[in-house]
């Protein structure tokens, strides 16, 4: 009895991202336990052109994954605008008719808005909300009742296993992706290049102010007229996300925030899973269908085996291989989970 | 005749060694300044200064007439983070600005001041944290003046406070390198091929940060250990009449190394002695660090743009 108790290790959902119906559905079918979606406006952190739900889109999800077991959480996870802060309830409003299973806000209007207007709803706290303790996820879950909690990348392990200890909130990680060097919900780089960030509008480095150049030493690539990042003819292009690019700090050229590289908590799985949590979040909604796919299918089996065997557990070669043609700059890391530049 | 529009020293956001910073609030003691915040906000690895020297530096500060204000960090990832803002949450003798939620949860039912990484970007998210006690707002550095107008209107400004009561005054980033990001990750360690655990706290070599510029030599960002800063210095000195509308009753000017005392009596004079805006900006000009002055977030622009010519 208590050997099969100790093998019973909770298994997290697998939540991933669906920027379009396609990408949804592909996901549902891989092994997705829920997916998270966004309306075509601000009100969501991927405020890109071509992706997102309108109305009926986001019928046809919901009703896809209804019919086979699956969650839809919709990510209402940028900051109402002063000058309209009615859109925001709108879209509050909206998720509630369509059946959403949860909404993932970051606002704390839009929170007290969700909880007063429609109790039922079950409210989870976006990354966007940047609360790094234990202490910030209670003041949420006490005051707007949240039940999860989305944690900035930002922590290392054994500081993720201490908030788990420490809050009756369900926990939900990054699992993989594209990899915020800074603390989600307080940055304002974008804006101060751009006009534009993700707690405003909903959009980092947002292509509208990408422009590429052909240049004497290859191409280069700005932002709002900021040369982010040049490329010789045979060197890989990178998408020239502000916080990822090439600068001169005391004369030395390099990466001096961060170099493009993806997140990949494969190997910490069982550790992430003994703390209890929730969930695991893939991101990239606006990643293509094909990449929701693949990394679902992957993520699918690597916690379907941790949790049948979670002592036994050991990342698998065609798992990295996989991942690896999806990642940004073709690399790893644990990012902060465990920091080699700790 | 308008109301005097205060003005506040913010938190010295560098690592400066112990005998600067003691030496640059005797300055600001017998500065114009109404206000000064103190504490370390960045980085908990930083122990130039003890609590018990930011409290003896607070009585002194309260004894030449200043309001002192202890603000807590921004970015919280560990137990002895907590621990420092619950000791800091925990004096009542100064009003607290509260860097993150953990702080709030510690300051729900108290006075407070709102911190400007604390995002309130609209009016319902101010009356949210009215009903915590807090009685003034620092809005956060992206948002415009006519946002911060609509969140907190002099005309019908939000009431905040234990009892509800207490009209929300507002605060303006209004000078100094804007703090745009935070990351785990330290910056300048990064910078020196150093571990941020055993950082050697080189960035007490920079006392206004480290510049960094694009490929084409344009400075760009600031790099102070785990914030990333703008390289323009923010300049609202000749947002005078659009401050007033927006129902800022505060400035912030966020301290640097050199010239700061000119700085503090720049904004003094054109904002509570009819002082000339344009002679003033020509001398912070002259005083200005590499990327010179920026005012776009104000207009809701580009933060690295300026409005004048």
């Amino acid at each position: 009895m208590s050997e099969r108790r100790e093998a019973a290790v909770r298994k997290p959902h697998l939540v991933c991202p669906a920027g379009s119906l396609r990408a949804l559905k592909l996901a549902i079918d891989a092994g997705a336990d829920a997916v998270y979606m966004g309306l075509k406006d601000a009100t969501n952190a991927r405020n890109f052109a071509g992706l997102n739900f309108d109305l009926a889109q986001a019928r046809e999800g919901m009703a896809y994954a209804h019919a086979r077991g699956a969650q839809v959480l919709m990510a209402l996870n940028t900051y109402a605008d002063a000058r309209e802060p009615e859109r925001w309830w709108r879209a509050v409003d909206t998720a509630a008719e369509l059946g959403a299973d949860a909404l993932i806000c970051a606002d704390t209007a839009v929170l007290a808005y969700a909880r007063d207007h429609h109790p039922q709803l079950r409210l989870h706290l976006s990354v966007q909300a940047s609360a790094t303790t234990y202490e910030a996820i209670e003041f949420y879950r006490e005051r707007y009742g949240i039940q999860r909690a989305v944690l900035p990348r930002v922590l290392t392990l054994s500081q993720v296993g201490h908030v788990c200890r420490h809050t009756s909130a369900e926990i939900e990680v990054f699992g993989f992706g594209s990899l915020c060097v800074m603390v989600e919900g307080r940055c304002a780089l974008s804006s101060y290049a751009t006009g534009q960030s993700p707690n405003t509008a909903g959009v980092c480095s947002p292509p509208a102010a990408v422009r590429w150049e052909d240049a004497p030493e290859g191409v280069r690539a700005r932002l709002n007229g900021v040369l982010i990042d040049s490329y010789a003819p045979d060197e890989p292009r990178g998408y020239p996300t502000l916080c990822k690019g090439r600068f001169h700090v005391e004369g030395v050229r390099d990466y001096a925030l961060e170099e493009p590289t993806s997140l990949n908590t494969l190997a910490v799985l069982p550790q992430l899973m003994e703390f209890g949590i929730s969930a695991i979040k893939i991101e990239g909604r606006q990643r293509s269908p094909a990449y929701v796919e693949q990394v679902t299918r992957v993520w699918r089996a690597a916690i379907d085996h941790c949790a049948a065997q979670p002592a036994r557990f050991a990342v698998q070669p065609q798992w990295v291989a996989a991942l690896g043609r999806w990642s940004e700059g073709q690399q790893h890391t644990l990012g902060a989970y465990n920091r080699p530049w700790r | 005749m308008n109301p005097r529009i205060r003005l506040t020293v913010g938190p010295v956001l560098y690592y400066w060694p112990r005998k600067t910073l003691i030496e640059f609030y005797g300055a600001v003691a017998d500065s114009p300044a109404d206000t000064v915040v103190l504490g370390e906000v960045v980085c908990s690895r930083r122990h130039e200064m003890k609590p018990e020297d930011w409290l003896s530096l607070a009585h002194d500060l309260a004894a030449c007439g200043k309001e002192v204000v202890f603000a807590s960090q921004a970015l919280l990832e560990s137990e002895s983070d907590l621990r420092e803002m619950r000791r800091i949450t925990a004096q009542e003798t100064y009003l607290v600005e509260a860097g993150d939620a953990s702080a709030l949860r510690a300051l729900a039912g108290r006075p407070f001041v709102l911190g400007p990484h604390v995002n309130v970007y609209s009016r319902p998210a101010l009356l949210e944290h009215a009903a915590l006690g807090a009685v003034r707002w620092v809005a956060p550095v992206e948002l415009s003046l006519d946002a911060i107008g609509r969140v907190n209107p002099p005309q019908a400004p939000v009431s905040g406070g234990p009892q509800a009561d207490t009209p929300i005054a507002t605060e303006v980033f209004a000078f100094g390198r804007l703090p745009l990001a935070f990351s785990a990750r330290c910056f300048t360690a990064r910078h020196y091929h150093l571990n941020k655990d055993e950082c050697g706290f080189r960035c007490i070599e920079h006392p206004d940060g480290l510049l960094l510029a694009t490929s084409e030599g344009e400075p760009f960002l600031t790099l102070n250990g785990i914030q990333t800063q703008s390289a323009g210095q923010h300049c609202l000195i000749g947002e005078a009449a659009a401050l007033r509308e927006a129902g800022a009753t505060r400035l912030r000017l966020s301290p640097t190394a050199q010239g700061f005392g000119e700085v503090l009596a720049c904004f003094d004079k054109v904002f509570n002695h009819g002082g000339d805006a344009g002679e003033a900006r020509a001398a912070l000009e002259a005083l200005s660090l590499p990327g010179g002055l920026v005012d776009g977030f104000a207009h809701r622009r580009p933060g690295l743009e300026r409005s004048w010519t």
